[in-house]
């Protein structure tokens, strides 16, 4: 296939920091998906922007259709399509207005417009739409939208700039076939993204770093690397968490991650099963090979995870399992929660119970509710109706008792960013109450525990993203909370600080810790105890996430993932709905 | 490859005006439909002008006064009498100035006026009465005014020596009628009444265009790059310059509007003079819209964040134009560096060219200067802008 990208030695430094790009080099040719692969300050984005020639990089070489993207960025832009990360379309005007003003800017001749907007609004399933704001669209439909604003004239190139964020999974495998069939059309596509699972499907990636370009190639020439060494152990006796803890102490083990009830291991370069230690792999467990994923071979790539022990857990009193009486409850308790805004219900009867040290999914695309779920039950929102209870402090009436028992990281960076990290950790301490030596004890075991010591002087703000994340769910435990509420707390983080965060969260629910997580990381979930599905405001399914896969497993899927598993369980209740 | 770039070169050029005319046609429906657009144009200048119009008053009227007569003779009774009769003065007598001391240094009085005992034995000397501090010269009379406000303490001291004066002279007359003295006679044109309405109505104008120049225009350009629309627009075939020209026309339209609405209201509901043509009404507001709108332009470019901008725009446009125009305070009374400062404030050029319009009428060699600068000035500002609009992204 033709290349009409070619780069090489791109380079981009924004101010004195490190460098946002550095050195990369590599091609996009027509007719592929080229995928942008990397966390979030990997450098996708500036990649993106130098491509669609509105940055200019500071050495090196880019060359879009043959042509030198500094000097013709005019030429350039006459022939991509460019979807920015933000929705970059006009929130204010309707679904056919915003197709109108694209078709203007780019020269659509009128009488080609009927034509065109009819294939294009039938294409992203929008038609029923055309009358609607952009701004009251959901998130996959805005996504749509993007993408036939950028279709508008075929264009040579088309660069989406992480089109699958805040999209639900079915949105999500609409707009990948829809880009498949434009790549079969010959037409270029960058698809740049965090999730791996999008990665694997790429023709080609680029996965980057920190600026650096880390692997380049077909993704499964990188999967390739660490075939023969993925293996899935089932059945293993007892809990399974402190036996992934023990195999990631192993030598001989690279990378682990519980995935439902069974474990997945990674061993190293030139090992075998062999590898995998005795005490994971004695009966009544098996042993099976594992096709390899893009994750585990990325995960590989840099050096392999961390090892499975966690400091943070080993600092922690163990909390009794369940004694007699109240002890008994649940921990968290959801009681047909709902929440109106207005005459639109974000949760409708949302009801749940979480045990001491399980750890409960709350699965959703953006927008179904979880995150409002997630707040009425760590006291942030006050429901409709309903009631929530931490362990056994009902919201409502003790709301100050149930807060102090519980922990929490937000999705978004919520730490004071203008203070440095020490001041950060005391203030935290304050805040939950931490006073005299406890309080000096506290925040001098959470700067060793996630080696916080180096950077304590430092702005929040200005920290790397791993270790912000680190130093959020530091603030988060210092005061030994019964139940740990987590909001989105990996995405955008890169594998390695994804392990070391659920190596710290798996640890702690050994001890006795109840844990509600959000997520839109179909994989994630397989870390949970139990999930619940949430969609539209609904709890549409509950269970074991080896019980949803089970639930939807048919002669054509045996083996389902989580994402087919929820693109099946809420189509089935759409169906239902409907019916 | 290069043959096919040159082909679909000529046709972009062609399709320039549509993308121009699609341009203007979304910021109109946006405008449109964002209520605070049509706030801040309309509804913001309504409230200035009433403000202006009926609550701020820069006239001394009324003033509050202690008015001591040192003396009982019926020179100085008369004297005091012409005071009280004074439309400008709100008398309250007394014998001894002590007594209002403390009421001016409490504010409740604007100032203390003096008669005192030698007043009469002075006037019969035959000098003139005259209000000043100490003098060998003539009858005088003391004003004790409170310099911490020296707007107010001005306004006194000149009503005072006006009524003295009017005071003197009609004596002059009625005793020598033979000869009428030489006497200066004050006259102001223009605005007779020295109502401050009929200046700051039109001054005001000036200020809700530079809300919706610079204000308004920097909040919808930066609310572009906040929600990366502006990111998707540059990616297309449009030119920086087609962008800039389609966020310009819709807000000078806006700002002539509102303009007019303002206007009208200051001739209809203010009674407020107009001598001037529209014409030059619309040739002057027109110039300066230019360096507004340049303005707002360059400073979303610059900061590309709404609340930055709307900061910048308020301390860089409103303020200057309410402070440094010679709207509220003589530029000619600032210390000199201010007074180059405010070389650069485009208000500081309309705000004399609107007064002239309102109470004077066309003076066009004064309105072509002020125009020639403003459009300068904003020739500038969308040269700045045009550049930081190219090259900065991300």
């Amino acid at each position: 296939m033709a290349e009409i990208v070619r780069m090489s030695g791109l380079t981009k430094r924004f101010g004195g920091a490190a460098p946002a790009l550095d050195a990369v080099s590599g091609s996009v040719a027509a007719g592929e998906i080229t995928g942008l692969v990397g966390p979030d300050g990997a450098g996708k984005t500036t990649l993106i922007r130098l491509m669609t020639g509105l940055m200019a990089p500071e050495g090196g070489e880019l060359e879009v259709f043959g042509l030198d993207a500094r000097r013709a960025a005019a030429a350039i832009q006459a022939d991509i399509g460019y979807m920015p990360q933000r929705f970059g379309l006009y929130e204010d005007l309707t679904v056919r207005e915003n197709l109108d003003l694209y078709a203007d800017l780019r020269g659509l001749p009128r009488a080609e417009r009927p034509e065109a907007f009819g294939r294009l609004l039938a294409f992203t399933g929008l038609e029923p739409f055309a009358a609607r704001l952009a701004g009251k669209l959901s998130g996959g439909m805005k996504q749509k939208l993007g993408l036939a604003c950028a279709l508008l004239r075929k264009p040579r190139l088309l660069l989406l700039d992480e089109p699958g964020v805040g999209v639900d999974p079915i949105s999500r495998r609409d707009l990948w076939s829809m880009v498949r069939g434009l790549a079969g059309e010959g037409v270029g596509v960058v698809w740049s993204t965090a999730y791996l699972d999008e990665a694997e499907a790429c023709d080609r990636v680029l996965l980057l770093d920190r600026g650096r370009l880390l692997f380049t190639g077909r993704p499964s020439e990188l999967t390739g690397r660490v075939a023969g060494r993925v293996f899935k152990v089932s059945g293993v006796e007892g809990r399974r968490r402190p036996v992934l803890a023990r195999a990631l102490d192993e030598p001989g083990i690279v990378d682990g991650v519980i995935q439902g009830e069974a474990i997945r291991l990674v061993v190293a370069s030139g090992r075998d099963a062999g590898a995998v230690p005795a005490a994971v792999a004695a009966p009544p467990a098996r042993v099976q090979p594992a096709p390899p994923r893009f994750e585990d071979a990325y995960v590989d790539l840099l050096g392999g995870g961390p090892g499975g022990r966690s400091r943070l857990a080993e600092a922690t009193a163990a909390r009794p399992g369940s004694g007699d009486g109240p002890g008994d409850r649940p921990v968290i308790e959801a009681r047909g929660l709902t929440k109106r805004f207005g005459d639109f219900t974000a949760a409708r009867d949302i009801t749940f119970a979480i045990p001491r040290g399980q750890i409960f999914g709350l699965l959703g695309p953006n927008g179904a509710g979880k995150s409002t779920t997630f707040k009425m039950l760590c006291g942030l929102l006050r429901p409709t109706g309903g009631e929530g209870r931490i362990a056994g402090f009902d919201l409502r009436r003790d709301g100050a008792a149930a807060r102090n028992r519980l922990g929490y990281m937000a999705q978004k960076f919520s730490l004071y960013g203008d203070l440095s990290v020490a001041q950060n950790l005391a203030f935290f301490a304050g805040a939950y109450g931490l006073g005299g030596r406890l309080r000096r004890e506290r925040t001098a075991l959470m700067t060793e525990i996630f080696d916080l010591a180096p950077h304590a002087g430092m702005s929040a703000k200005l920290l790397p993203l791993g270790l912000k994340q680190r130093l959020a769910l530091a603030c988060a435990v210092m005061h030994e909370p019964e139940a740990l509420f987590l909001d989105e707390p990996t995405s955008g983080v890169d594998p390695i600080t994804r392990r070391e965060f659920w190596t710290h969260i798996n640890g702690l629910v050994e001890k006795g810790v109840t844990v509600l997580v959000t997520t839109h990381f179909m994989d994630e979930a397989e870390y949970c105890d139990r999930i619940a599905l949430i969609d539209r405001g609904r709890a549409i399914a509950l269970g074991s996430p080896d019980e949803l896969k089970a639930r939807v497993a048919d002669a054509a899927n045996p083996d389902p993932s989580m994402e087919d598993a929820f693109v099946a369980l809420v189509r089935d209740a759409g169906r239902e709905g409907a019916a | 490859m290069s043959a096919q770039g040159a082909g679909s070169r000529a046709p972009r050029r062609a399709r320039g005006p549509r993308r121009f005319a699609a341009l203007v046609r979304k910021e109109v429906r946006q405008i449109l439909r964002d209520p605070s657009s049509l706030l801040i144009a309309f509804a913001l200048p309504l409230v200035l002008l009433f403000l202006f119009g009926y609550g701020v008053s820069l006239d001394a009227t009324r003033n509050r006064v202690g008015l001591v007569v040192e003396s009982s003779t019926p020179v100085a009774q008369d004297l005091a009498a012409a005071f009280r009769a004074s439309r400008y003065f709100e008398v309250m007598s007394g014998r001894d100035r002590r007594a209002f001391e403390e009421d001016l240094v409490r504010g409740r009085i604007r100032g203390i006026l003096v008669i005192p005992a030698d007043f009469a034995a002075d006037m019969a000397s035959g000098a003139a009465a005259s209000v000043q501090g100490p003098s060998a010269r003539g009858p005088s009379m003391q004003v004790i005014v409170d310099g911490s406000d020296p707007n107010t303490a001005g306004f006194v001291q000149n009503y005072a020596r006006g009524v003295v004066e009017t005071w003197a002279r009609q004596r002059a007359a009625e005793a020598a009628p033979r000869a009428p003295a030489i006497t200066v006679e004050r006259r102001f044109w223009f605005n007779p009444e020295l109502a401050s309405r009929n200046f700051l109505v039109p001054g005001s104008i000036a200020i809700v265009m530079t809300l919706v120049g610079t204000l308004l225009t920097s909040l919808v350009v930066a609310r572009e790059w906040e929600r990366g629309t502006m990111e998707a627009m540059m990616a297309t075939p449009v030119s920086a310059a087609e962008l800039l020209a389609g966020k310009i026309l819709p807000y000078f339209v806006l700002g002539l509007a509102s303009m007019t609405l303002c206007v009208l209201l200051a001739v209809l509901v203010f009674d407020v003079p107009f001598r001037g043509s529209a014409a030059a009404l619309y040739a002057v507001s027109a110039s300066f819209l230019m360096p507004a709108l340049g303005q707002g332009l360059l400073i979303s470019a610059a900061t590309k964040n709404q609340f930055l901008a709307s900061q910048l725009a308020l301390l860089s446009g409103f303020l200057p134009a309410f402070l440094l125009s010679g709207f509220l305070f003589e530029i000619d009374s600032m210390p000199r560096p201010i007074q180059w400062i405010t070389a650069i404030v485009p208000a500081r050029y309309l705000i004399p060219c609107l007064q002239t319009v309102f109470l004077a009428g066309d003076v066009w060699p004064m309105f072509l200067r002020a125009m020639a600068t403003m459009l300068l000035i904003g020739a500038v500002l969308f040269l700045l802008a045009a550049r930081s609009t190219r090259k900065r992204i991300g």
